[in-house]
């Protein structure tokens, strides 16, 4: 997606240090967030890394135990649900099983005494965004896939015609295929109407391909947040990295010669700056290569093929070097080394991340 | 061409499973509710003084019924009241504590649920008689107001007002439990996900929480109502002769009065009336929905 989207000065919602805790376990534990007018931000993070919280602190369904949530520079902390002009699609969509599919759309518009000429108008535009038949404006929610639920769900939200909208997983029960095109269409929505997306999901995949901005969630805090290709080029820790796809990873310790793993002293990029005597050096499988005879790399290591499997658009070799598993992707096409030979493997210190351990 | 199997032409003449696994409560539903029901019907179509059902449509019992002068429109009149009193109390009493069950009361509601339930295990006689031993004249209440100088206690014993309070009670749990197994169908998030749209509280209960739950609360109601419009315990033992509900009507009927025809008509009614209700409210009830079978 764009470089950072767009580039506001002023934040339309901003955290500070937020804090949440259920029966004395914290779950968010101090966030510091300024989110931008208009952008698509993604929330990324592990089961139980507060996602959902988070979520539902923003959307006033929580009291947070600490720090402030402002819209536009006005403190909004202590506004009900009622009250925020925000509004949350929720992972189970919370449609009302009971209500028709033009009775759910207009529902806040009825909360607002739209009268009823209007609300019908307003409801088939906002079919008409989402892409429904207007034919499904009188039919019963149980009658739907799960895909028109969805879009359902989102011309309800659009309805209350919120400054920021809050998706929590919603498209998490759906099948793979649907998700991609859904997914698309959300964020071809998103530039459509200009309006600011914060979206939560475990799913980076899915992250990646609708955000301008993606914010790391670890256990409570934020990791780091950037665009996609920051994260992804410069994560700050490994625990980013990680959320970012496969590592091999080399545990360091410093000595009087510099960094070591038992003694090996791996070529390390020349900038690298860390304080104390623990670091990872992190290298993406893309980034190792096979050397063929003569070739040299200022990373080298003899390994044997131990298995190949077939990822699509790459191959992963897992290779046995230094007493443990190296992984290494080659492209589509490219001869490989059957399972059994020997082979060098090598990199470059620039695709080394090295963090603080 | 090869004729058909034996045994699948024998299987094609027995019952299918359904009925099959039906047949012993068909059975027993045809000796206890349909035969019974039957005789009684026949009962009221017979001629005064008759005790078995005799030939001959005789429709003088019922005539009596609907006659404003024999005082039976006026009995039938004051027990579907009562019931209906019942009913719409029961909801404003089991509304709110159900809502508390469900969403408040957290590891306290099986507690407060296990102490509802309590009372059903004491004969219902024996409960409305101990309400008599209270608010009798020298009673508990009386007596103890007596002996403090405070005064004689109020006269509550024997009026209908006490008849509509012991329904009430009695009939409670029969009310509290069928709405919260409907509160507790309305999935938590329906309800914040109008809170978030921007709903009020009265609009949420109106627009998704009642709606949500009234294949519970219409049970409820339905229970109640039926379980009251046949009551006869409070109004003998609480009301003393201020209410005569239909149910005292009919047992006088059949033993006191020795008018089977009479008692037989005024039961089928009964049976009618509420039958009706039952009917039409259950044709407005997801009942799948209720045991958790979604479509």
């Amino acid at each position: 997606m764009t470089e950072g989207g767009p580039a506001a000065p002023a934040p339309v919602l901003e955290l500070r240090g937020l804090v949440k805790g259920f029966d004395g376990i914290p779950v968010i534990r101090g966030i510091d967030l300024a989110i931008r007018e208009g952008e698509f931000l993604s929330v990324v993070g592990p089961s139980g890394s507060g996602k959902s919280t988070l979520l539902r602190l923003l959307a006033g369904l929580e009291r947070p135990d600490a720090g402030e949530i402002l819209l536009r520079e006005r403190v909004m902390t202590c506004l009900t649900p009622q009250e925020r002009p925000t509004c949350l699609v929720f992972q189970s969509l919370a449609l009302f099983p009971h209500k028709s599919v033009g009775g759910n759309i207009e529902f806040p518009l009825k909360v607002r005494g739209v009268p009823g000429r209007a609300r019908r108008d307003r409801a088939r535009a906002l079919m008409a965004l989402v892409q429904l038949d207007p034919a499904y404006y009188r039919r019963n929610i149980r009658a739907l896939s799960g895909g028109e639920r969805q879009r359902v769900a989102l011309a309800r939200a659009l309805a209350y015609d919120p400054e920021v909208l809050f998706f929590d997983e919603p498209l998490s029960a759906l099948d793979q295929r649907l998700r991609r095109s859904l997914g698309a269409e959300l964020a071809a929505l998103q530039r459509a109407t200009g309006k600011t997306f914060v979206y939560i999901t475990h799913a980076l995949d899915e992250a990646m391909g609708m955000s301008h901005r993606i914010a790391v969630l670890n256990a409570g805090r934020i990791a780091q947040i950037g665009t996609p290709d920051e994260l992804y080029a410069q994560p700050v820790d490994r625990f980013v990295a990680e959320t970012f796809g496969a590592l091999n990873v080399i545990a360091l310790t410093r000595d009087a010669g510099g960094w070591h793993e038992d003694g090996w002293r791996p070529v390390l990029p020349p900038d690298a700056q860390i304080a104390g005597e623990a670091a990872v050096a992190m290298i993406r499988p893309e980034a190792l290569r096979l050397l063929g005879p003569g070739e040299t790399a200022a990373n080298r290591l003899e390994a044997e093929v131990m298995s190949d499997r077939g990822l699509g658009a790459h191959h992963r070799l897992e290779l046995r070097a230094r007493g443990r598993v190296w992984l290494l992707d080659l492209p589509r096409g490219v001869p490989r080394p059957a399972p059994g030979a020997t082979v060098a493997l090598g990199w470059d210190p620039a695709d080394t991340i090295l963090r603080a351990r | 061409m090869a004729a058909p199997p034996p045994a699948r032409s024998r299987r094609r003449r027995r019952l299918s499973p359904g009925l099959r696994a039906a047949a012993p409560v068909l059975a027993l539903l045809a000796f206890g509710f349909a035969a019974p029901l039957a005789t009684v019907a026949a009962m009221s179509v017979s001629p005064p003084g008759s005790f078995a059902p005799a030939p001959g449509p005789d429709l003088q019992a019922w005539a009596r019924l609907v006659d404003p002068a024999g005082g039976l429109p006026g009995s039938f009149a004051v027990t579907l009241g009562l019931a209906a009193a019942t009913v719409a109390a029961l909801l404003a009493i089991c509304l709110p504590l159900a809502h508390a069950l469900v969403h408040l009361f957290g590891r306290w509601s099986g507690l407060v649920s296990t102490l509802f339930v309590f009372p059903l295990f004491v004969s219902e006689n024996v409960r409305l008689y101990g309400w008599a031993l209270v608010l009798l004249k020298n009673g508990l209440l009386d007596g103890t107001m007596k002996a403090l100088g405070l005064g004689p206690g109020p006269d509550w014993l024997f009026t209908p007002a006490i008849t509509l309070a012991g329904m009430i009670y009695v009939h409670l749990p029969f009310m509290l439990f069928p709405v919260v197994l409907g509160l507790s169908l309305v999935p938590r998030e329906t309800v914040e996900a109008a809170r978030d749209l921007g709903a009020s509280r009265a609009r949420i209960w109106a627009e998704i929480v009642l709606p949500l739950a009234s294949p519970g609360i219409l049970i409820g109601m339905l229970l109640t109502f039926t379980l009251a419009a046949g009551a006869l315990a409070e109004a003998r033992i609480l009301g003393g002769q201020s209410v005569i509900p239909v149910a005292q009507e009919i047992e006088t009927a059949f033993s006191y009065a020795q008018d089977w025809p009479g008692g037989a008509a005024m039961a089928l009614a009964l049976v009618l009336i509420t039958g009706a209700l039952a009917l039409a409210l259950l044709a407005a009830i997801d009942l799948d929905r209720l045991l958790g079978r979604r479509r």
